[in-house]
Formats: C-alpha cells, sequence, structure tokens
C-alpha cells in the first residue's frame, strides 16, 4: 500500500476512576493505508469500538483517552479540539453503525438526513446536495431517488436503511469510513448484498475503511490487512493471507478454530460425536409431531377496520424423533422462532395439531398444559435477558422443579448443585445473581434450568447468536453432549448454516412463514433444490480470504415457488414448482 | 468484567442492600435528599424533646411576639411557640406522607399488577376506570372523597391517597407491560409458572424499583396536598399544629407577623424539596441503566 493515511500510536482508553478504573484499549497502534480496508477483529470487550470512537471524539462519557496520538493529514485527531473535529467528522470521516433500524433520525425524512451532512460542511446550496443525494440513492442500488428521499425510516426495511446510512456515509467522499459492525443485524442474504456494496464504492471512491467486526467470515471476504485485538490489547497484526493461513499467536489460532464454518461436517449424516457412545436418534414414534399450523398476526384492530395482517405461519408441519435434532432455519420475520413458540404454546395459533409425546397439546386445559410443560422446555436467545434479574441464578434452575413438585428442601438442593455441575458451572455460583455472570454462563444457567425438569424436547431459539464464537463452540458442545447422553430432542431455531450443519440431523427451511424445503441435513445444505435456500446457502461469508465467493443469485421473492411440499426424495419435501435445474 | 467485584454482596444474602444506602449516599441529591428526610424524621421523633414548649400550650409567651432567643421562630396570635408548633408538626407531615402514598401505591400496585397482567376485558375495564379518574384533577377527586367522609386530617390522608391511586396504577401498568415481555417472562411461562407465581415472584420485583422511585416523590407531592387541604380548612383542625393550617391562620396577619407564615411555608417547601432530592437520588441509584455497567 502506498503512503498511511492515518497512524494510531500508543492509544490508551480508560473508563471509570479510582478502584473502578479499567483499560478498555492500552497501547494500541496502527496504520491505515490510502484505498486499504483495515479490519479490527475481537470478541465483546476486547475494545474494538471504543478504539474507533476514539478518533471521532465520539466516546461516551465515562471514558477518557489517556495517552496517544492519531495523526491524519498532519494534524493529530485525538489532540483536535471540538469544533475543527466536528468539521472532519461526517465529511472527511465518516461511520456506519451496527443497527440500522436505530441509528436513522425516524421524524426526518431520508432526503434531509441524506442533504444535511453536504450543506453543512460541504456548503452545498439545498439543490445540489439534494442531486447529490439522488445520485448517492442510486448509487447504493435504491433507485427511484426522488420517491426515496421523501420517504421516512420506517418505510424502509433493515437493509435498505444501512444502503441509507452508507449513502449518507459516502455521499462527502470520504478519506476513511468507519463501519462498526455494518452487517451484524442484517440478514445473511442482505449482508451479502450490503458488503458487495461496500467494496464497489470503495474501490469507485478509493475510500479506506476501518472495519470493526467479529465475525470472520466477514473479514476473510473484506479486509486487506487485520488487526486482531483482546482484552484491549493489539494480540497480532497482518495481511488477510498470513493471519487466516498463519497466524503466529494461540488467541488468534483459537479465535479462527472457534468459527464454525460451512461444509465442515458435509460428509456426515449425524451433527458431531462428542460423547463415546451417543444415543442414537429413535425412528419408532415421534415426540413433537405438529401439522397444519396456522397464525395470523394483527390485522384487527379495537375500532374496527385493520388490515390483513401477517401470516407467520402458513400450514406449517414439523416432525421431531427422540435424540434428534430439527433445525429450523431462514431468515428474521420467516415465522421460526413463532412456530418453536407455537410448539410450547408460548402463543395460540389460529389452526393445526400438536403433539408432544402423544398429547394433543392444543386441547389442553390450564392444570394439562403446565403438567405437558415439563416434557418441553426452551432456552431463548439473549441470556442476558431471559434471566430475570432479580432471582439469583439458584432460585431461577429451582424454579421448574418446584413448580412441577420434583423435589424440594434437601433434595432440590442437590438436585440443583448436580445441574450446575453438569453444565460447567461450579457450586458457589448457585446464590449469584445473572448481572455477575458472563453471556456464555448465562445461557449454561438457562440451560441448566430447562434440563431440572428431565423435558423430551427443547426449543432452542438461536441459544448462542448473542455470545461470542469461543463461548458459542462451547455451548454447542455442552447442547451436543447433553442430547447424545441424555436422548433429548432439540428443535433449533437459527439462521447461521455453518452451526445449523455442525448441530441438526435434519433441516427445514422457511420462509414467509412456509417450510419451502425439509429433508436430511446432508441433503438440503449439500443439495439444495429450492431457489431460497440455495440463495441462503450462496450468501454464507465463509471464513477463508483465498475463496470468494460466488455471485448472489437474484431473489424474486414474490415469483419464488411456494406451494405445496412435495417429496422428490425419500424425506427430503420441496415446495411445488421449485424444480428448477 | 463485573464478576470480580460483585459477589460480596450477593454471598451476604440481602441482595445489595448494604451497598444501596452507600450508593445513594454517593450521588449528590441522594445525600442531601437523606440528611433532609433524616432531620425531619429526628425532629418528629424526638419533638418532645427538642421542642422548647408544648405546641398546644397558650400564652406560652406573649402573643405575636417575632423571632427572639425566647421563642426562635416567634409566636402566635395565641402567644403559641411557633418552633415547637414546627417541629411537632413534622410528625403529622410525615404521617400524612406515609399514609398518603402508601394508600395509592398499594392499591395502584395491585390495580396496575392486576391490569397489565391479566390483558384482554379485565385489562380495558380496569384501565378504563382509572382513565376516568384520571380526567379529574386530584384535588377535585380529594375534595370529593373528604365531602364524603367529613373534613378532618385523618380523611385528608386518605382523600389524598385515594386520589393519586390512578396515577400509580398507570405507571405500574406501563411498567407491567414492559417487563411481561421480557424473555424472562416468557421464560417463566415456559417453566409452567402460575399466575400468582408469575405475578409476585417475577413481575412484582421488577416493578417495585420504579415505584420507590415515584412513591419518594410522591411524599412531597402528598405533603403539599395535604397543606393546601388544611390551607382551605378541610384538613387539619385547631389546634392541630399542621404546617398548611399555620399557613391559613396566618393569612389576616401577614403584615403584622410574617413570621407566623414564612416558617411553616419554609418548613413545608424544604420537606417537598428533601424528598424530591432523595426521589431523584434512589432513580440514579436504582435506574436498571446505571446498574448495567
Amino acid at each position: 500500500m502506498s503512503k498511511s493515511l492515518l497512524e494510531v500510536r500508543d492509544l490508551d482508553v480508560v473508563f471509570g476512576a479510582g478502584r473502578h478504573r479499567q483499560h478498555a484499549v492500552e497501547g494500541l497502534s496502527y496504520t491505515l493505508g490510502k484505498g486499504e480496508t483495515l479490519a479490527i477483529v475481537g470478541e465483546s470487550g476486547s475494545g474494538k469500538s471504543v478504539s474507533s470512537l476514539a478518533l471521532l471524539g465520539l466516546l461516551p462519557r465515562a471514558a477518557r483517552i489517556e495517552r496517544g496520538t492519531a495523526h491524519f493529514d498532519g494534524e493529530d485527531l485525538l489532540a483536535l479540539p471540538e469544533e475543527p473535529l466536528r468539521r472532519l467528522r461526517g465529511d472527511r470521516l465518516t461511520m456506519i453503525f451496527q443497527e440500522p433500524m436505530t441509528s436513522l433520525n425516524p421524524v426526518l425524512t431520508i432526503g434531509r438526513q441524506l442533504t444535511e451532512g453536504l450543506v453543512e460542511h460541504r456548503g452545498m446550496s439545498e439543490a445540489a446536495a439534494e442531486a447529490r443525494a439522488g445520485e448517492m440513492i442510486e448509487l447504493v442500488g435504491l433507485g427511484d431517488p426522488a420517491r426515496r428521499l421523501a420517504q421516512y425510516p420506517h418505510e424502509l426495511s433493515g437493509g435498505m436503511r444501512q444502503r441509507v446510512m452508507i449513502a449518507m456515509a459516502m455521499a462527502s467522499e470520504p478519506d476513511i469510513l468507519i463501519a462498526d459492525e455494518p452487517t451484524t443485524a442484517l440478514d445473511v442474504t442482505v449482508q451479502a448484498q450490503i458488503l458487495d456494496l461496500m467494496r464497489d464504492l470503495k474501490a469507485r471512491f478509493k475510500t479506506s475503511i476501518i472495519l470493526i467486526t467479529h465475525d470472520m467470515g466477514v473479514v476473510a471476504e473484506m479486509a486487506d490487512r487485520v488487526v486482531v485485538m483482546h482484552r484491549g490489547r493489539k494480540v497480532e497484526e497482518g495481511s488477510v493471507g498470513e493471519i487466516f493461513a498463519r497466524p503466529r499467536q494461540a488467541y488468534t489460532r483459537d479465535l479462527l478454530a472457534a468459527v464454525p464454518r460451512l461444509g465442515a461436517y458435509a460428509g456426515t449424516a449425524a451433527p458431531r460425536t462428542v460423547v463415546d457412545s451417543p444415543a442414537e436418534v429413535d425412528r419408532r414414534a415421534p415426540v413433537l409431531r405438529a401439522r397444519g399450523l396456522r397464525k395470523r398476526f394483527g390485522g384487527r384492530s379495537w375500532f374496527g377496520r385493520g388490515d390483513a395482517g401477517v401470516l407467520a405461519l402458513d400450514d406449517v408441519a414439523l416432525e421431531l424423533h427422540p435424540g434428534e435434532t430439527l433445525a429450523l432455519v431462514g431468515e428474521s420475520g420467516s415465522g421460526k422462532s413463532t412456530a418453536g413458540r407455537a410448539v410450547l404454546r408460548l402463543l395460540d395459533v389460529d389452526a393445526g395439531e400438536i403433539e408432544v409425546d402423544g398429547i394433543a397439546i392444543r386441547e389442553l386445559g390450564r392444570a394439562g398444559l403446565r403438567r405437558a410443560r415439563r416434557q418441553m422446555q426452551m432456552i431463548f436467545q439473549d441470556p442476558f435477558a431471559s434471566l430475570n434479574p432479580r432471582l439469583t441464578v439458584g432460585a431461577l434452575v429451582a424454579e421448574p422443579m418446584l413448580i412441577h413438585g420434583i423435589a424440594r428442601g434437601r433434595e432440590l438442593a442437590d438436585r440443583i448443585e448436580g445441574l450446575f455441575h453438569r453444565v460447567g458451572l461450579e457450586s458457589d455460583h448457585i446464590r449469584r445473581y445473572p448481572h455477575e455472570f458472563s453471556g456464555g454462563q448465562r445461557q449454561r444457567v438457562a440451560i441448566a434450568r430447562a434440563l431440572g425438569v428431565g423435558p423430551k424436547v427443547i426449543v432452542a431459539d438461536e441459544p448462542t447468536s448473542a455470545l461470542d464464537v469461543s463461548v458459542q463452540a462451547q455451548v454447542l458442545e455442552l447442547l451436543l453432549e447433553l442430547q447424545q447422553s441424555l436422548g433429548l430432542a432439540y428443535l433449533f431455531i437459527s439462521h447461521d448454516m455453518a452451526v445449523v450443519e455442525e448441530m441438526s440431523h435434519r433441516v427445514a427451511v422457511m420462509q414467509q412463514g412456509r417450510i419451502v424445503e425439509t429433508g436430511p441435513r446432508p441433503v438440503v445444505l449439500n443439495d439444495p433444490r429450492h431457489v431460497y435456500t440455495r440463495a441462503l446457502l450462496a450468501a454464507v461469508p465463509i471464513a477463508d480470504p483465498t475463496r470468494r465467493r460466488g455471485v448472489l443469485p437474484r431473489l424474486d421473492t414474490a415469483a419464488m415457488p411456494r406451494g405445496p411440499l412435495t417429496e422428490i426424495a425419500p424425506g427430503h419435501l420441496v415446495a411445488a414448482g421449485a424444480e428448477a435445474a | 468484567m463485573a464478576s470480580a467485584a460483585e459477589p460480596v454482596h450477593a454471598a451476604a444474602g440481602t441482595p445489595a442492600s448494604r451497598s444501596f444506602l452507600g450508593a445513594l449516599l454517593r450521588t449528590p441529591s441522594g445525600a442531601v435528599g437523606l440528611v433532609v428526610v433524616a432531620v425531619l424524621v429526628l425532629a418528629a421523633v424526638l419533638a418532645g424533646v427538642i421542642a422548647p414548649y408544648d405546641p398546644l400550650r397558650m400564652a406560652a409567651g406573649p402573643r405575636l411576639a417575632p423571632p427572639s432567643w425566647a421563642h426562635w421562630f416567634g409566636t402566635d396570635d395565641f402567644g403559641r411557640d411557633v418552633f415547637s408548633r414546627i417541629v411537632y408538626g413534622a410528625r403529622l407531615t410525615l404521617q400524612i406522607g406515609v399514609i398518603a402514598v402508601g394508600i395509592s401505591l398499594t392499591s395502584g400496585l395491585l390495580l396496575g399488577l392486576v391490569a397489565g397482567y391479566a390483558s384482554g376485558w379485565t385489562e380495558r375495564v380496569l384501565m378504563r376506570l382509572v382513565d376516568v379518574l384520571f380526567s379529574f384533577t386530584e384535588i377535585v377527586i380529594a375534595l370529593a372523597c373528604l365531602a364524603i367522609l367529613g373534613i378532618g386530617l385523618t380523611n385528608a390522608m386518605i382523600a389524598i391517597g385515594i386520589a393519586s391511586i390512578p396515577f400509580y396504577a398507570r405507571i405500574t401498568h406501563s411498567v407491567v407491560l414492559v417487563e411481561r415481555n421480557k424473555p424472562y417472562f416468557e421464560a417463566a411461562v415456559a417453566g409452567g409458572a402460575g399466575h400468582l407465581r408469575l405475578i409476585f415472584r417475577h413481575l412484582l420485583p421488577n416493578v417495585v424499583p420504579t415505584l420507590i422511585v415515584v412513591g419518594t416523590l410522591g411524599v412531597s407531592t402528598a405533603v403539599l396536598a395535604a397543606a393546601g387541604l388544611s390551607f382551605l380548612g378541610l384538613g387539619a383542625q385547631p389546634p392541630q399544629p399542621e404546617w398548611g393550617f399555620m399557613l391559613s391562620s396566618s393569612r389576616d396577619l401577614i403584615s403584622r407577623a410574617p413570621w407566623m407564615m414564612i416558617f411553616p411555608g419554609v418548613a413545608i417547601a424544604i420537606t417537598v424539596l428533601g424528598f424530591n432530592l432523595l426521589g431523584d437520588g434512589v432513580r440514579e441509584v436504582l435506574d436498571p441503566r446505571q446498574r448495567q455497567r
């Protein structure tokens, strides 16, 4: 690369003071060349975001820069007073944030937000700024600029909003674009499009990008050079090829090893085996069977009228055998979580039959349902929200056992201790509160809570998507181990194809409330027959910089076959009309 | 991150109770508020020791004497010592605050919890009822209650309590709506928990911190409302040393004996300020956003 554009030296960022003083970033140095993409990777708490916010003077109030310089165009950004920094910010240094749903102001039109910076920094006239904004709208692939500029953020989807954010960030042709987890909140197919767009714009404008991410797949696809951070320090730095092919530090190696890779288990029909003699899938009778599930949200308002609502489940059928994992995959809004909640009767469906262990769940009264809930438990996505913050984790694990009258007193205490050890926690954790635990530990608590009543079915709704990769690997390992030694059946809801491949026996792909393809996992993932399944698989970023993802198939959701499922091979069902190739 | 520092108070069994006071004292508003309220409580408890005279004793000194060494805050038109009356008045003021807020808080809490938890028709009926009450000014409801119950300080406390039930019900309801949509609530349902367990073990502890804050702030409103009712002659009756009543009885003498008006007024103002600051401090400590880090 040519000479460096930005040079960060010995950056220290500190939170709190006195006893609570804590280094968020310690002695960080790196350089960014012109037209280069530098990825800063690390897990949560590594200081990757804080170090970049410091450059723009956007640190939270509790944080302080203690030391360091950041030379950009002959000036030290860190020493710059607020006013000159403000002039650079949004003009020569721009930023896109993780959450497109909240980083646009909901009460201003897109046009207003796009032109603001241009008028402010470039002194453009309103008309000129508007023309430029229209140009950018075209460039980021939104089309119909006149209409877009008049729209409000809530009229756009998440992916479209992120395009608007990118248009805002690129409109002034900045020298440096800081992208903080720009695709983490997006679905994979949308993520792939956004990454393509960023690459494209970078080449066009010769912008340098600082890409902050935890996703090794995104790094492999986008970065020229990589800085790996861990606990505020730089662990390793190198070109993307070096980092992936020959990581020098143990931490980097562990990080890379923990990334689930699609294709790693392509050859085996069962999930990864982690115990000596795993429980076999019992094919005689399903432990969970659902047919014809239908659920419509909204549609009726209290003062009459209302619209048609959203069909979240449309003729969904599932079957799950003891010891088996059925993965329910799809993008946000596909109805996969609704399906998971419906089989537990956490929400009531409009039509359909659900049987758990031979009992028709929908016909049960309160008491019967309560008894039936012994057989089925749930693990939630966000372990930070799914544990009541006001109860000790011991009380939380005890609760289902108390409710179902399984144990009390001494026996209960023993069981709790046993469960804690079973999921890899210690006895002295029992009396603590959820906020004292890390995300992975909290998810272990949630698993212990679900296991206590000896369920046959566990619905796991994105159980690891809120966790760091290294922690994700441990939690997945625990789930596999529990299934293989206890013969549990999992309904595993996920959007991550690589995780699905590692975990499941069978897969059902959902799209807008319907299952469009289902079958044995190796068949569906290796030989997908539905266009939507193919698009999902093609969009998965590959954590290998030497392999380039192919061109994305154009997805036309309206024309997608969504007919009744037909069997094309034993156990492999595809929505009718999908057979293209 | 936090796990290294925090197990200490968790092991003590009572979560955060010890550190709560410490944290409260570390916030400036909480510390000042706590001191003011502590002084008020001390005055109320030790009124017999602090007050130099019997608050009801007439002709404790000359009538309408200005502040002096013998009578710090002067005397009123019956020759009663104003300072002693204010010290004893702290008892009434605290009673008003505790009883009025106690009534409105518990009823509002139950109403809001049940309405927010039940949803459907129960919720609609309960909350529309609350809305109807809400559409009247609190003082109007209090006046209506007094018309039914009859005048007097105890009835005034009850009336103020009833009048602010809708306020607490609304707040509880909105907090419950937020909490019951959190995954931990769904997790409890999935675990098979019944109505009572869901309401009292899962929702209640998560609603209470908000209501403690609102309740602390509510004490000052109640004190002010009681003073207002007493001023109108509907609350405290002669010769009770209630601050609002003292204000109203000094009305005709404002030019001749301004101390009769100034000191009760200042007492009310400081009390209200104290509880407001305390409420702010408690909010700062209990606010879940502050506790995240």
